[in-house]
């Protein structure tokens, strides 16, 4: 790695002590002796493991559940339906006001994607659990699916979510959430060219190492201990609050080791049920995701459908720009309607443009729950953004590493969200990046700044 | 038939924190009765180094050794509240609050120094070492190990100090979408260079060289592990990953790291990186968050070299060798016709 | 269920206890002898954070049956490093800042260290190969790479 010290020197002291020092990582001897703690990497006697038994239909109504022969299994210590969690319905961000609850701990009439947690089987032994949850009898009556962002908006699309009301989530302006600056339809107008292309995406896995989990032992003065690997100790323990409807000072929560996260272990998914098992049993509880559940039953990253109309000019400039997007939130929100607030703020990218016009929209499908990954709200975005970018370039016959020095932001700019742009340095990333890859550009391009315009 | 070689160019920004604010983070400091510091905090460290980083922010701004600062953090029972691990805000959210404690803790651990040295505490300075000295008359000096001992059992003075910081929530604007998402923005740019198997739609990525801009690297080794895992997953994410390859249709549905594509330690980029620094107004010694924003640039920056490539483009993602096919022969269809 | 005892020497010490007939070495060594070094992440031989060696071989602890292993000798990340003195992969892990969260690093220190001793001057292509059963999703492997060939480095170099 190189560290180009010649840029913004004079913003910068490069006079501190231990800042800027490449000092060793205080974990380190820990990871490379095996002996850094992780939550699984501790031993309760008369541990309990819970096994989960998953819709497997994309849409169903549930019209009975029998748990008595899984109940009757040898090593099985109890059994735990949707009547048994005290507050079941819940949403993760309802802690900052960002609701409807729409998501069940245990689902209860219906299942609205393929893998939602229904029954959870308490044993002795992992073995036995899994035994056991298979031997759980849960009558089905399957509906039809919805399996797309255009089969969700559809008119007459059966209805994916009825918390909603609506297969997209309802924010204050409306179907969507809007960005509007300058006038788009004037842009286009003026325009030499227009282009519109649409980009798509499907859901990715953060695929850490060490799988979502939790284990949960009961203290002698009634409090419980759960040891997580959750990315929010507080978010966890708020939620988990309320779910169990449990005053917050009878949990404690200890983590902070995580065997990698990506965004993947944000959503509240098996303390607030690892916890009850534990008050129902009195015992300790571990319930760690398999492999499988991991990769196909944990939130991804959303799959994504974005469709960018520009302007542009035969000089280059970029003079309108239209982005529709629209994110798979999948059955529930989780932190969906979060992420594609996100991604309209972040549109049109890093770029000045005078008339620009954003919808960026959260939308319900029979799928998997989408939710935080790394680059939440933006990665899909960028990739669309920066493909369109390459393409508009290619259409006036510029060099498309030119095109993003007459387009770049600077200082001073009106962003389309109307915050003028500070410390912007889009432009001496390019020059560095036209320098270290042989990729020569103008000589203006090399004198820009993002400092500020030269006229 | 042939091995088709193109390269492509990407530009991108990425907000530090929470989308629109309101995410607070807070920290304590105190000494112990011989001078080592304690930081307690909730945050939780997912192998990005935080602890690491966040000590050497106390240690800065104390005046002391990294090695003196321990780290206490993530149990709910002593440490204070944090929003969490996520939207690049460890470093520049913990980081803050760290500075406020840390800054607080200082002044008491000076004002007990001068105490000590019969001097104003104004006219003291930490060498970096462990020690306090006049400034300017440096055999006037105590060891913060005395100083801390003065504190708890002559003085009766708490070495200590609390942190909070809190981006105020933004709320957009109902109509026109105004509002202030971030504070501060990292930047990139990456170039990629590929080679397209015409024959089978098969990307090899070459080569990739990323500049990226991170408003200060704390910890120059911790920023370049992440920076170089950070683009290895920008390729992985451009050619590979998918939990749902043939969707709606579930049953092709990888359950395992065999099924789950990534790239192999045999099948890397050379990977070159160059950080520039330009400080964020807000952020602890002008640090942003680098951690999500490094695996961004690269997805179409592969992309845009497929195209440079064998001039067909792939607008669905993961881009594999079945979609970069598909696209060839249409576009020999489409030359036919 | 009817419990089997299983004996074997771990990390130099020799052990011995009874466990369930099917108990996967992983789930012997970390829950029932206390070395948990070994990592579960996938259990299904897919990852190789559980990788371990026994009698001298690389083995996948979360395919292993504990049965199987009556007698055998058993190394793991856990005993690699004699005392306070590490073994100089993991010095060089250290060194070349070639963990991040570190789940898989025991994994990928076994399956080096496996290599260095069948292998002590590997090539680079010789390194991807042996830790190519071994996934990690922070680094991008080169920090890896780099430090188990500065690891067989120092090796030659203090056997010189």
């Amino acid at each position: 790695m190189k560290l180009s010290k010649k840029y913004f020197a004079d913003e910068r002291d490069d006079d501190l002590v231990e800042i800027g020092q490449p000092r060793p990582r205080s974990d380190i001897r820990g990871h490379v002796t095996g002996r850094t703690a992780y939550f699984a990497d501790r031993t309760f006697p008369g541990l309990l493991h819970l096994k989960m038994v998953r819709s497997p239909h994309h849409h169903a109504r549930i019209r009975s559940i029998d748990t008595s022969e899984a109940e009757k299994h040898p090593g099985v210590a109890r059994v735990i339906t949707a009547k048994d969690v005290p507050q079941n319905l819940y949403t993760i961000l309802i802690l900052i006001q960002v609701g409807p609850e729409d998501e069940h701990v245990l689902a209860e009439d219906k299942v609205r994607w393929k893998g939602e947690a229904v029954v959870a089987v308490l044993a002795e032994t992992a073995r036995a659990a899994e035994e056991a949850a298979a031997k759980v009898k849960v009558d089905y009556e399957v509906l039809d699916p919805v399996l797309s962002i255009e089969d969700a908006l559809k008119p007459d699309a059966p209805i994916v979510n009825e918390h909603h009301g609506r297969n997209y989530y309802l924010y204050d302006s409306g179907e969507c959430r809007k960005v509007l600056f300058g006038d788009v339809e004037e842009g286009f107008a003026q325009a030499d060219h227009i282009l519109e292309e649409t980009y798509r995406s499907s859901p990715i896995e953060h695929a850490p190492l060490e799988t979502s989990g939790c284990i949960v032992a009961p203290e002698a003065n009634g409090r419980f201990t759960c040891y997580t690997n959750t990315q929010a100790m507080f978010f966890t323990l708020d939620n988990a609050s309320i779910i169990l409807q449990m005053p917050g000072h009878k949990l404690h929560m200890v983590g902070g080791t995580v065997g990698g996260g990506f965004g993947g272990k944000v959503d509240v998914t098996v303390e607030p049920i690892a916890i009850l098992a534990a008050k129902l049993t009195g015992r300790p509880v571990s319930f760690i995701y398999s492999r499988e559940e991991e990769m196909q039953v944990s939130s991804p990253r959303a799959a994504e459908k974005i469709v960018i109309k520009d302007g542009v000019m035969k000089d280059g400039r970029i003079v309108a720009r239209q982005v529709t997007a629209y994110v798979d939130a999948g059955a529930y929100s989780r932190h969906s309607p979060y992420g594609a607030q996100k991604a309209a703020a972040h549109f049109p990218g890093p770029y000045t443009i005078p008339n620009v016009a954003i919808d960026s929209y959260c939308v319900y499908t029979n799928r998997t729950p989408s939710s935080a990954m790394r680059g939440f709200g933006v990665t899909i975005g960028d990739f669309a953004l920066e493909v369109q970018t390459d393409k508009l370039a290619r259409l006036i016959g510029m060099d498309p590493l030119e095109f993003r020095f007459i387009n770049a932001y600077r200082d001073g700019d009106m962003k389309a969200h109307r915050q003028p742009t500070e410390g912007a340095a889009l432009i001496e990333c390019m020059q560095e990046a036209s320098v270290i890859a042989d990729w020569p550009v103008d000589e203006r391009f090399m004198k820009m700044s993002s400092r500020g315009r030269e006229d | 038939m042939a091995l088709r070689r193109g390269r492509g160019v990407a530009a991108v920004n990425y907000p530090t924190g929470m989308n629109l604010g309101g995410d607070p983070t807070q920290a304590l400091v105190h000494s112990t009765p011989t001078g080592s510091f304690m930081v307690t905090l909730s945050s939780v460290d997912l192998g990005q180094g935080l602890r690491t980083v966040i000590a050497q922010i106390c240690a800065e701004t104390m005046g002391v050794p990294t090695e003196s600062v321990t780290i206490d953090t993530a149990d709910t029972d002593t440490g204070p509240h944090c929003m969490g691990t996520f939207a690049s805000r460890g470093t520049h959210r913990v980081g803050n609050a760290v500075v406020q404690a840390a800054r607080e803790a200082r002044q008491v651990m000076l004002e007990v120094a001068a105490e000590e040295l019969e001097v104003d505490p104004a006219d003291l300075e930490t060498d970096g070492q462990g020690n306090i000295r006049v400034k300017g008359a440096s055999n006037l000096n105590i060891s913060i190990f005395d100083t801390a001992l003065a504190a708890h059992f002559k003085q009766g003075r708490s070495i200590s100090g609390r942190g909070m910081f809190l981006v105020p929530r933004s709320y957009p604007e109902t109509e026109t979408g105004a509002m202030k998402p971030s504070t501060c923005y990292a930047h990139a740019c990456t170039v990629a260079e590929v080679e397209v198997d015409d024959e089978t739609g098969e990307v090899s990525v070459l080569s990739v060289k990323n500049v990226f801009e991170i408003g200060r690297a704390l910890n120059p080794k911790m920023v370049e592990q992440q920076l170089i895992g950070g683009s290895w997953m920008g390729i992985s994410h451009a050619l590979y990953e998918t939990t749902e390859p043939y969707y709606p249709n579930r049953t092709q549905g990888p359950r395992d790291y065999n099924a789950y594509l990534m790239p192999g330690p045999g099948d890397l980029a050379e990977t070159e990186i160059a950080v520039l620094e330009r400080p964020s107004g807000d952020g602890p010694f002008g640090a942003k968050g680098p951690g999500e924003m490094c695996a961004n640039p690269q997805i179409p920056a592969v992309a845009n070299a497929i195209f440079d490539a064998v001039g067909v483009r792939v607008d669905t993602l993961p881009i594999t060798p079945e979609r970069v096919l598909r696209a060839l022969k249409e576009m020999e269809a489409a030359g036919a016709g | 269920m009817a419990k089997i005892p299983v004996q074997f020497t771990l990390n130099g010490s020799e052990r011995a206890e009874f466990v369930e007939s099917g108990t996967t070495l992983l789930a012997a060594l970390r829950d029932k002898m206390g070395d948990t070094s070994p990592k579960g992440g996938c259990h299904q031989g897919t990852c190789g954070a559980c990788t371990v060696m026994v009698d001298g071989e690389l083995r996948l602890s979360c395919l292993t049956m504990a049965e199987t292993c009556n007698g055998a000798h058993i190394r793991t990340t856990a005993g690699l490093a004699n005392g306070e003195v590490l073994h100089p992969l993991q010095r060089a892990f250290e060194n070349g800042f070639a963990a991040q969260c570190g789940f898989c690093t025991p994994g990928m220190i076994m399956a080096a260290a496996a290599l260095l001793e069948r292998n002590p001057n590997p090539s680079r292509d010789d390194v991807v190969e042996a830790i190519s059963g071994n996934i990690c999703r922070c680094t991008g492997y080169e920090p890896i790479i780099q430090a188990v060939l500065s690891a067989a480095r120092a090796n030659s170099t203090s056997a010189a």
